[in-house]
């Protein structure tokens, strides 16, 4: 028998299934990050160059992984928003948000808190940090315009589109180490050719990308179920008895 | 391993207020999202009982 999908498509069938994944992905997440801390503080060794500052990358790396991810991820759902005119598309992105904004805080504090050892600045007007940056603001940008607008379904559009036209943003994030001469160094991996890092690390690395990923849906998932049970404030199968 | 002492290992090789620094806004940063985030459920869910006595009271 095949599943049928779109009955997730309805905030009143997709409001439980969050709640009952949203644990098992922070359950995953909290494992993950313990394995990838232990591998990454504790087991791997310290950086021929760095020493021990290079350690920041298993927090930085993550984290900007997931600000360009999540944001990929939100504008994909705000395509199917309007393509499809469902209303759960919309929340979706709009729960994504903010824990995508908070992943681009977090890559750009740690950024700088490793650019004073390594480079002597906190702050450098590169390519890759300047794109980040406007990584954040789009993020604030899409969560005011849509707070700034009384009508959610026009708020839910409005900030749609600002997400759509900003995701121009994220392959230049991506490729500006490539594109421009950039203080911030290139990409250690890539999927064309091996890793320029030690196994030790780099295992650190996905291991805690890997928790922020599951951090991020499960985060996003507990805030879908806040949206939807804001939204749908009075209908009947939210008074049943089904809330939080 | 990679260290030989506890005092070694928070002192990272005098980078602990850079890595440190990192680490600890990270993790006030998704405590405070997760902390946000269950209070605004517990909030809506208060609201909700709320809702359902009145509406109980007054068929």
């Amino acid at each position: 028998m095949a599943i049928n999908i779109w009955k997730y498509a309805s905030p009143q069938t997709f409001y439980p299934l969050a709640g009952k994944l949203a644990p098992w992905f922070l359950a995953l997440a909290a494992v993950l990050a313990i394995a990838g801390l232990y591998l990454g503080l504790l087991v791997a060794p310290p950086d021929f160059q760095q020493g021990n500052a290079y350690r920041i990358i298993f927090i930085h790396v993550a984290a900007a992984w997931m600000s360009m991810f999540i944001y990929l991820v939100m504008a994909f759902w705000c395509a199917v928003g309007f393509a499809m005119n469902t209303r759960l598309s919309f929340m979706m992105a709009l729960a994504l948000a903010p824990t995508g904004a908070l992943f681009t805080f977090i890559a750009l504090w740690t950024g700088a808190l490793w650019g004073k050892p390594t480079w002597g600045a906190w702050w450098v007007w590169d390519a890759r940090i300047t794109s980040e940056l406007i990584l954040l603001f789009l993020y604030i940008g899409f969560l005011s315009l849509h707070a700034a607008i009384e009508d959610v379904r026009r708020a839910d559009r409005a900030a749609a589109l600002l997400a759509l036209v900003g995701a121009i943003n994220v392959p230049i994030i991506y490729y500006s180490v490539k594109w421009w001469n950039t203080l911030h160094q290139g990409a250690s991996v890539s999927i064309t050719r091996a890793p320029s890092m030690a196994s030790t690390m780099l295992m650190a690395m996905l291991i805690m990308s890997l928790a922020a990923w599951m951090y991020a849906i499960g985060a996003s998932l507990l805030r879908v179920r806040i949206i939807i049970a804001e939204r749908e404030q009075g209908a009947q199968w939210l008074e049943a008895g089904a809330l939080p | 391993m990679s260290w030989n002492s506890a005092s070694e290992f928070f002192a990272m090789g005098g980078y602990a207020f850079y890595v440190w620094g990192s680490y600890a806004v990270a993790a006030v940063c998704i405590a405070g999202e997760l902390w946000w985030l269950l209070h605004r459920t517990r909030t809506l869910r208060a609201r909700a009982g709320l809702n359902a006595e009145q509406s109980m009271r007054q068929p």
